[in-house]
């Protein structure tokens, strides 16, 4: 047995006893980036199929709310900054080791194109609006006559961002519970189940709703195949990745992790998705904000847990 | 050149007076340390054995900070030293997340900072403050790639560990057994 204390007073603020450098505005950002990441991916893959008017709620009116989810997003991000000022330096410097540098630039393409995406749809979506200024008209005219080739960029730049989130996390080595392969795939598929689970909860097509809540069903056991092959993957590892899966097998993030996660935003959902599909009743909006409730509190938990990880010495 | 710290673990007893040097000369805020000690109990009573470590930045060769920073501002300077250029830190703290050491803090003034061997010190000849400081000659500072050095001797001579070599970063602090 190895016991080891540090002597000399050392009391890192956010460092000692455990690390906590990070609060509650990193896993609202990775939230809220994967959700953002997962309404413009179905919204450009139906745009490119053709299919905007069969499936308006997810083509044309969710991606309404993508800029704002990111500028929250955003904003939060920049609240956690502890040098705020200096913020500027992410976009003088290009890092390509750097999971946080890939984030910065993904987000300055995103944000503006997901602004524009949202304008190109603004006419279908208010028939009535006056638009006022022919200079407006014009321009929102223009960026229509692009619609497709903005689809196939926003279908990429979608699955960066909601898979970047994860690999932030995963590029951690120092953080074992952080440090698998799998959290890029988890939190993009986690991203997209929660558009998925938005979409079924806002729509007043029956057809929408259908489609929507069979993709919701897909990705939810897709993500429970890969919480299994996480704690599989931990299980077999090292010590310390072995230590990291046992906070959940047992240690303090079980009942969080099982219950929220998996139960609430997973199992139960999915039970519920079934049952509705079967054409029992069940209110939408139940299931839908459970998978919402779910992605949230994956990230907190991943976030939250990561730090609590460490390698042993 | 790869400047290196050997700490021999027979000679420290734990004084702590390298943490208040480099407390001194840095002018680490209260509250804070870019160095510490660690006292590690191993063995079951009666067969104990107490190691007692100064630990600090380990300088790696693969610093995985420097790797995670978005803005160069955690960057290799002379000599292999891990720097943090406190006009380029924007806070994220990815550069504290990524280190297995705990190495590195949050200054109040809102940039990261973190051990500099005292480069300060290093560029005029001179040793970081902690070393010369320390009343049982415990540590060796110089250039592993100088086989002539003090420290490379030593560390040919002595048997030698450094801390979580697993984790990949290739540290450059040994600690002497």
């Amino acid at each position: 047995m190895v016991e080891e204390i540090i002597t000399s007073g050392r009391m890192t603020p956010e460092v000692d006893p455990i690390l906590h450098i990070w609060g509650w505005e990193i896993p609202l950002y990775l939230f809220l980036g994967g959700f953002a990441a997962g309404i413009l991916f179905f919204s450009a893959l139906f745009t490119l199929q053709n299919k905007e008017n069969r499936y308006s709620m997810a083509v044309k009116a969710l991606p309404l709310a993508v800029p704002v989810l990111l500028a929250i997003g955003l904003g939060a991000l920049f609240l956690d900054l502890s040098h705020k000022l200096y913020f500027w330096q992410l976009y003088t410097n290009i890092r390509w080791e750097s999971p946080m540098s890939w984030g910065a630039w993904t987000l300055m393409l995103v944000t503006p194109l997901s602004i524009l995406w949202a304008a190109s749809w603004i006419e279908d979506l208010f028939p009535n609006l006056d638009l006022r200024y022919d200079w407006l008209k014009e321009a929102i005219r223009t960026i229509r006559q692009y619609q497709k080739p903005m689809a196939w960029a926003l279908i990429v730049l979608a699955v960066i961002l909601g898979m970047y989130t994860g690999i932030l996390l995963s590029a951690f080595n120092a953080r074992p519970f952080w440090n698998s392969a799998i959290m890029g795939p988890l939190f993009l598929t986690s991203g997209l189940s929660a558009a998925a689970a938005a979409i079924t909860l806002l729509t007043k097509e029956h057809a929408e709703r259908s489609l929507f809540t069979k993709i919701d069903l897909i990705l939810i056991a897709v993500e429970l195949f890969f919480i299994i092959h996480l704690f599989m993957g931990f299980l077999a590892s090292t010590q310390v990745h072995i230590q990291a899966a046992e906070m959940f097998l047992g240690g303090e993030f079980t009942v969080p992790f099982w219950v929220w996660v998996v139960g609430i935003g997973l199992a139960i959902p999915a039970l519920l998705e079934i049952l509705e599909l079967r054409k029992r009743f069940v209110p939408t909006y139940v299931p839908a904000l459970m998978v919402i409730a779910g992605s949230l509190m994956l990230r907190f938990i991943v976030v939250e847990a990561g730090q609590a990880s460490r390698w042993l010495y | 050149m790869r400047y290196a710290m050997a700490i021999d673990t027979r000679r420290c007893v734990g004084c702590s007076d390298c943490v208040v040097a480099c407390q001194t000369e840095n002018d680490v805020p209260v509250g804070y340390c870019r160095d510490w000690i660690v006292e590690s109990m191993s063995g079951t009573y009666p067969e104990l054995q107490l190691e007692i470590r100064s630990e600090r930045c380990n300088h790696c060769s693969d610093a995985p900070c420097v790797r995670a920073c978005p803005t160069q501002a955690s960057h290799v300077g002379k000599g292999g030293i891990v720097l943090v250029e406190e006009s380029e830190c924007i806070g994220c703290k990815a550069c504290i997340a990524s280190c297995p050491y705990d190495a590195r803090y949050v200054h109040p003034e809102g940039y990261v900072d973190k051990c500099t061997f005292c480069i300060h010190r290093v560029e005029k000849g001179q040793n970081p403050a902690c070393v010369d400081v320390c009343p049982t000659h415990a540590m060796i500072f110089g250039d592993m790639d100088d086989l002539n050095s003090d420290i490379a001797k030593l560390v040919a001579r002595r048997k030698w560990k450094t801390l979580i070599p697993e984790a990949g970063t290739k540290p450059n602090i040994y600690y002497l057994l």
